[in-house]
């Protein structure tokens, strides 16, 4: 649910329409409503057009009568369970709700991040490579559109795994209640269900905190204030966090004793900006908005995600070799003419395109769609 | 049901086994006031009086007290309901959430004798909803039931970051698994006495009560917390009010934004009377410091919210619409808006 994009534009909306009905038709096996359906929360939004929320869907006959009849541009269902999921919030009587992540490529912000993201610029629609004022008409007012990059995509893949050590081995969360999504554009989704900690509220934010590494302080790794020397440091082998950070510090026990004696010459408070500057390398680059909202709707797995045409998938057996840019793309390849402006270059189904400027071509509809999407073509 | 020995009811006379022993042994209120009850009387008075100056009230588990260390504690309840004054009923509750909560520890230190153990977790598991179990030589709870307890201490050690976690469960010893529910233990106590209701107590009661009544007046703070007031000085309030420890940086905050508000310090003293290590004197030397009447006469300033939060005592609501000072607070507005 990013922020209002621009509107699309007619023959851009056919062609997208058209293309999500298709996948809708020939991919209901593919898209389910969630367990306890009936408890959650619905909505969706159309091209060009608000969100729907607070409705009920029964079962996948009615989720997929609704996909059909109404071509949402996005499908969203609330990880919350509610008494009245129709109702308005404050009558809906929020009973639990599942533990969603969401881990996003442009949070890990990595070097190659400039390399595939361009700018489309709101004041007179110029795109062009990264800059931070249009280069056309010096506006400010610029859209940042970020494509395909595997590079990211295994950053993320090695966040998530860091993710679901934590989720199991420290919270205790059974493989089977969790599953892994590609978003359909640049991240993962990991839902959590049945855990103990459905009913949790505010109280999230100590499990945001915890696995974000955040606030750690020198005294739960044998430091006080007082006492530097009787240190209890712990071993890398041990489990959870203390483990973690002296891999983080020491990797191997030959080193360990060298390591120790400089934090002890450094201090308590270099140790602790150490600790503080450690949640960048070792904590998990989780939205910490996400986590904490217990009332979201969440895009549905299975559904298509307007912000590039890709579908949100789920990652069966989470594995190395998962390339979403080949199976999270469901558009056939039949041949569409755009109008591409589209700065840098991008590569889906094992096929790079790009860059163009102010080019008329002809690409696999996939490709076209993706463009249009991210606002870097327009349908000709 | 928990099985409980006539000493452990001593311990925890808030159970309900404590009230049906009592039932069972066929006393009544009006007995209370006959004069060989006068010792039980005294017992409940000093209970309580104790719970005043936020010290626990030592019991004496002697095998010939045990009968009065339990309707003592019954005693006190009904003399709280005649004085009625809802901050006495809450010092003591929390005095003898504290008292229990010693008692709780050491029953669940007894590694040798499992039965008492036994009975420290059937207490924490029927009463509370915690489930304890013994690792090695740890405690350990699920870290569902430990971060929805947890989240209401400030100190960063509470966190979940900061402890250790394996498989769902939290690591714990023995102290901070009891400290844990003190907040639940005084709410749980504070409740019982709300549900109790009597009719008419005998006049043997009516001299402690009078008593009682004038010891609250004294100690209630006739301050009145401002609904104007940051978050973070509300924060320090209660945590005061609670009689819970509030770190030397949260005393130094509040002192110094109630003074700056005007606040003098006859006003200011009170607050801090059911801080575990109040000490009248001491307390006012250091405001006196503070207000710069004492030795260079340096005055001091409210510290920033940057500060402040530094400290972890900022709790900071939309309301503080990005100040930089709490002294700020509900004075900026936004303009143009
Ligand atoms: S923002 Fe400032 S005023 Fe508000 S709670 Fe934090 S410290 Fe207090
Ligand atoms: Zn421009
Ligand atoms: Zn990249």
């Amino acid at each position: 649910m990013g922020k209002k994009e621009s509107k699309m534009h007619e023959k851009n909306l056919a062609l997208v329409e058209g293309a999500f009905k298709k996948y809708y038709f020939d991919h209901f096996d593919q898209i389910h409503v969630p367990p306890r359906t009936s408890e959650r929360e619905f909505g969706y939004q159309k091209f060009n057009l608000g969100m729907k929320r607070h409705l009920a869907i029964k079962n996948d006959q009615d989720l997929h009568l609704l996909l059909m009849t109404q071509i949402p541009s996005d499908v969203y269902c609330s990880n919350g369970y509610y008494s009245f999921p129709n109702l308005p919030m404050a009558e809906k009587d929020w009973k639990e709700a599942d533990l969603i992540f969401d881990l996003d490529a442009k949070d890990l912000n990595l070097p190659c991040r400039k390399d595939h993201t361009c700018i489309k610029c709101n004041n007179c629609q110029n795109t062009s490579i990264y800059q931070t004022t249009c280069p056309n008409c010096a506006s400010t007012k610029i859209e940042i559109k970020s494509v395909t990059c595997q590079n990211c995509i295994s950053g993320l893949k090695k966040e998530v795994k860091k993710l679901l050590t934590i989720l199991k081995e420290d919270l205790g969360i059974n493989n089977e209640d969790i599953q892994v999504f590609f978003s359909g554009n640049e991240g993962f989704h990991v839902h959590v269900v049945n855990s103990q900690y459905q009913t949790l509220t505010r109280e999230r934010t100590e499990l945001i905190d915890y696995i974000m590494f955040k606030g750690a302080i020198p005294e739960s790794f044998g430091f006080t204030k007082q006492n530097f020397s009787k240190t209890s440091f712990p071993e890398p082998d041990e489990k959870g966090w203390g483990g973690r950070v002296s891999k983080a510090i020491f990797n191997s026990k030959a080193k360990r004793t060298k390591a120790i004696q400089q934090i002890l010459q450094g201090g308590y408070s270099v140790f602790n900006s150490r600790l503080e500057k450690l949640q960048n390398t070792i904590g998990i680059k989780i939205d910490p908005n996400v986590t904490a909202d217990i009332h979201r709707i969440f895009r549905l797995g299975g559904s298509i995600n307007s912000k590039s045409g890709l579908s949100k998938i789920l990652c069966k057996d989470f594995v190395d070799d998962f390339d979403p840019y080949l199976e999270a793309c469901f558009i056939d390849d039949e041949e569409t003419q755009v109008l591409a402006n589209c700065p840098v270059q991008f590569k889906l189904k094992n096929k790079k395109y790009g860059p163009y400027t102010n080019e008329k071509i002809s690409v696999p509809k996939y490709a076209a769609i993706y463009m249009i999407c991210k606002g870097l073509a327009d349908a000709s | 049901m928990i099985d409980l020995g006539k000493e452990d009811l001593a311990k925890y006379p808030f159970l309900a086994e404590a009230g049906e022993y009592i039932r069972d042994r066929g006393f009544n209120l009006e007995e209370f006031g006959h004069s060989d009850f006068k010792p039980v009387l005294e017992k409940a008075y000093n209970r309580i009086q104790v719970a005043t100056t936020g010290k626990i009230y030592n019991s004496d588990l002697h095998l010939d007290n045990l009968d009065s260390e339990i309707l003592s504690f019954v005693i006190s309840i009904i003399m709280l309901k005649s004085v009625g004054i809802s901050s006495l009923t809450r010092r003591f509750s929390l005095a003898e959430a504290r008292r229990a909560e010693r008692y709780l520890q050491q029953d669940i230190n007894r590694s040798k004798d499992s039965s008492r153990v036994e009975l420290a977790f059937k207490i924490l598991r029927d009463v509370f909803s915690i489930d304890v179990n013994i690792i090695h030589d740890d405690f350990v709870i699920s870290v569902s039931d430990y971060v929805h307890r947890a989240i209401h201490f400030h100190e960063k050690e509470w966190k979940l970051v900061n402890r250790r976690v394996e498989n769902g469960l939290v690591y714990l010893n023995s102290h901070e698994t009891v400290r844990l529910i003190r907040r639940e233990l005084d709410n749980y106590i504070n409740s019982k006495i709300q549900s109790v209701s009597i009719p008419s107590v005998p006049k043997a009661f009516d001299e402690y009560v009078s008593i009682l009544r004038s010891l609250a007046k004294k100690f209630t703070s006739t301050f009145e917390i401002s609904t104007e007031y940051p978050p973070c000085i509300k924060h320090a309030i209660e945590v005061l009010d609670k009689g819970e420890n509030l770190s030397h940086s949260g005393r130094f905050m509040l002192a110094t934004f109630l003074l700056t508000k005007g606040k003098n310090i006859e006003q200011i003293v009170p607050l801090f009377k059911n801080a575990p290590d109040y000490n009248e004197k001491v307390t006012r030397y250091q405001l006196e410091h503070l207000a710069g009447k004492t030795g260079a006469g340096k005055k001091y300033s409210c510290p920033s919210c940057d500060k402040i939060r530094s400290e972890d005592l900022c709790f900071e609501i939309p309301e503080c619409n990005n100040i930089i000072n709490p002294l700020q607070f509900g004075k900026k507005r936004i303009k143009n808006a």
